[in-house]
């Protein structure tokens, strides 16, 4: 029970999610009397849900990779600074998303945890933050491009457009929900994935594992902020795009859908790796700033004037939040944690065990300078780290060294896997090789992983490279899944 | 949808009975004029009627499509321009019956050479509600064609104001009393006043357009 409370502030996130963003899809269409609240409130609550559960995913396991938070209750509390950031950030009229805060509360939590923070999932997520209004900024353009070419050369009676705009903002705030549900679950729901309390569930033929269940009900969180609030957030904060035209209104959601469902699409990422080109990274962006970015785009290519204060105000809100966000998360981590004594967050110790120093040897990663660290006990990544960065380790090998050297009781409990275990995700061969190992324990997730690959060689991490790169983050999400439930 | 679809295309046809409405006064006035001045007053005042049923069909269409703009919430950014465009298009027709009913009740004697200038002023005048229809309808269905049309409706409009000029200085040359000048004046700006009328609709036609643009 008290797992499930744990769960209020990502729910509370989502609703918070739905009662503002819906005004990003549809606001333009519902503000115009184009479409009616009630089928605008429909059609987003099922896409948002749809694109939360079958999309959800590879945002997530970059908010992961960012920091795992790995207690509930940690989890609890960093999405609750993010949302009462992103609660003062919209009071504060900074045009501000789930996103931004999310990430600021997951740093301030490795910080109050001692874990060390992925600068490059750091960096990538900052710079897809830049970018992602750029993007949309280009796609607006385009869009209106051809829009425009179109009503040009086509002769379309306005009654006729009208309608047609009528079924255009329809399908793309459709689309617009699915992508804002794929790319946004993850701020809401992301945090709890490492440390979800769901078993795997199965209704008919339908099995959820516990991160479909998560994402499930987080989209239900935003349906329930879609239905129960955005009519009034349409109606007040939503003006900003009524002033287009329909047209561009569509060509505006259109652009901020693109770039939200491009910043979330695995299906697009294995298009591009396919191709041999460089893959977007699965980041979740905001819709907000995305929106604002088409209208400064489209507001570029008419001549318009561009409110360059706005612009100001997103850049403002791009370094408030974060900070805000981490240095709530961090306080209330702290009180949490000694004033109720709840645990938010599980050691995670670093040790150079002679089986470390073995496979650091094979890797290419040890240097003499590290003997004096040998056998040691590091209570935290960043301890650990510092004594890496004083034994003369050079930065580029700690990430790896790290991962040799992540200690962690990892006892295979077969009749436990089976409990949770949903074969859409795990598939047979797969659980099989893990249930063959049942009962061994390892101190290592690499020796985990190497006795795995021994059993079949579908478990084996294959060489980091642009087409590897969904079959590794795949494989890393399984592995992921294992360990929530093997380590001690 | 689809019942929305059929509504709309409803809709589009009872817009373009109402322009073809407008264009048919247009032609029915110039007709009546004619048969006014020729002294042919039986067939005057079979199109007197004949304009009369016209702009009352048109205030029912109009009155219809309003109504049908707001029950549907049809084109909610632009339906402030079609309405006016509507509107002001309606007064051609009002204006036609007007006119004509002027000429009913007043039977105005019209020297030879006024006449001949009141039947040369109705070419312009024609031309320039001829004109504004492929104005109005490119402003419905091919916002690109819109000015292909929309400058005749201009120089029609110069045109019929030049020639009015003209008349009028003819009227006041002439040796009857001023009564006489003063009514004869009037008919003649109210000819002239048709040709203005579809320069507003084509100037209000020419910003709602500008709007409509993406």
């Amino acid at each position: 029970m008290i797992s499930l409370f744990f769960l209020t502030s990502g729910l509370f996130l989502g609703w918070s999610l739905g009662a503002n963003n819906t005004a990003n899809v549809f606001g333009s269409a519902v503000g115009s009397g184009m479409v009616r609240f009630k089928t605008a409130a429909a059609i987003t609550s099922i896409f948002v849900i749809i694109g939360s559960v079958l999309s959800g995913d590879g945002t997530g396991s970059t908010l992961e990779s960012l920091g795992s938070v790995n207690q509930l209750a940690g989890a609890f509390i960093v999405a609750m600074a993010a949302a009462v950031s992103v609660y003062w950030m919209t009071r504060a009229d900074i045009p501000v998303s789930i996103t931004q805060s999310i990430v600021g509360s997951i740093v301030g939590w490795n910080i109050f945890s001692g874990t060390v923070t992925d600068l490059s999932s750091l960096a990538k997520i900052l710079l897809s933050w830049l970018f992602s209004p750029i993007l949309a900024a280009a796609l607006s353009i385009i869009i209106y491009k051809m829009a425009k070419f179109i009503l040009t050369h086509m002769s379309i009676h306005i009654l006729k457009l009208d309608y047609y705009n009528r079924i255009g903002f329809i399908i793309v705030g459709a689309f617009g929900a699915y992508a804002l549900g794929a790319n946004n679950i993850a701020g809401v729901m992301g945090v709890f994935i490492p440390s979800s309390p769901f078993a795997s569930l199965k209704i008919g033929s339908i099995t959820l594992s516990p991160t479909d269940q998560l994402f499930l009900i987080g989209g239900l969180s935003i349906a329930a902020g879609v239905i129960s609030y955005s009519g009034k957030v349409i109606k007040t904060v939503g003006k900003g795009i009524t002033e287009l035209t329909p047209v561009g209104g569509l060509v505006v959601v259109s652009a901020s859908s693109l770039v939200l469902f491009i910043f979330a699409s695995e299906g697009l990422e294995s298009l591009l790796i396919g191709a041999g080109l460089p893959s977007i990274p699965l980041v979740p962006v905001s819709s907000s700033q995305a929106i604002v970015g088409a209208i400064v785009g489209l507001a570029l290519i008419k001549g318009g004037r561009v409110n360059y204060r706005l612009v100001g105000k997103i850049g403002l809100g791009w370094i408030i939040t974060p900070i805000f966000a981490g240095i709530f998360a961090f306080i209330s981590l702290f009180v949490l944690q000694n004033v109720f004594s709840q645990n938010v967050y599980r050691q995670v110790r670093f040790m150079i065990s002679p089986d470390t120093v073995q496979k650091l040897e094979a890797e290419g990663l040890y240097s003499k300078g590290m003997d004096s660290l040998n056998s040691i006990v590091f209570k935290n990544g960043v301890s650990f780290k510092e004594a890496l960065g004083a034994a003369g380790v050079p930065e580029n090998k700690t990430a790896g060294i790290m991962y040799f050297s992540e200690f962690l009781d990892i006892r295979v409990n077969g009749a436990e896997l089976k409990k949770k275990l949903n074969p859409e995700f795990l598939r047979n061969e797969m659980a099989e090789a893990v249930i063959a190992l049942d009962g061994k324990t390892f101190q290592y997730k690499w020796q985990f992983e190497e006795a795995l690959a021994e059993q079949d060689p579908i478990w084996k991490i294959k060489p980091e490279s642009q087409a590897n790169k969904n079959y590794n983050r795949n494989l890393r999400a399984k592995l992921t899944f294992l360990y929530g439930i093997f380590s001690q | 949808m689809h019942l929305l679809f059929r509504k709309t295309d409803e809709l589009i046809q009872k817009i373009d009975q109402f322009i073809n409405l407008t264009r048919e006064a247009s032609l029915h006035f110039q007709k009546a004029l004619f048969f006014f001045l020729d002294g042919r007053l039986g067939e005057f005042e079979e199109r007197l009627s004949i304009i009369t049923r016209a702009e009352s069909d048109a205030d029912a269409l109009k009155k219809d499509i309003e109504s049908r703009l707001y029950a549907q919430t049809l084109i909610p950014e632009s339906r402030g321009d079609v309405l006016q465009i509507l509107e002001t298009m309606d007064k051609i027709t009002n204006s036609t019956k007007y006119i004509m009913k002027g000429f009913s009740i007043e039977c105005p004697e019209i020297p030879e050479n006024i006449a001949a200038g009141m039947k040369e002023l109705s070419v312009p005048v024609d031309k320039a509600v001829e004109s504004l229809v492929p104005t109005v309808r490119a402003y419905f269905e091919n916002i690109g064609a819109l000015k292909d049309s929309m400058h005749l409706v201009k120089f029609y409009e110069r045109e019929a104001d030049s020639l009015s000029e003209k008349i009028k200085r003819d009227i006041f040359a002439l040796d009857v009393y001023l009564s006489n000048k003063l009514q004869l004046k009037d008919f003649v700006s109210s000819i002239d006043s048709l040709a203005d009328v579809a320069l507003n609709v084509a100037d209000h036609v020419n910003i709602a357009a500008v709007k409509l643009i993406v």
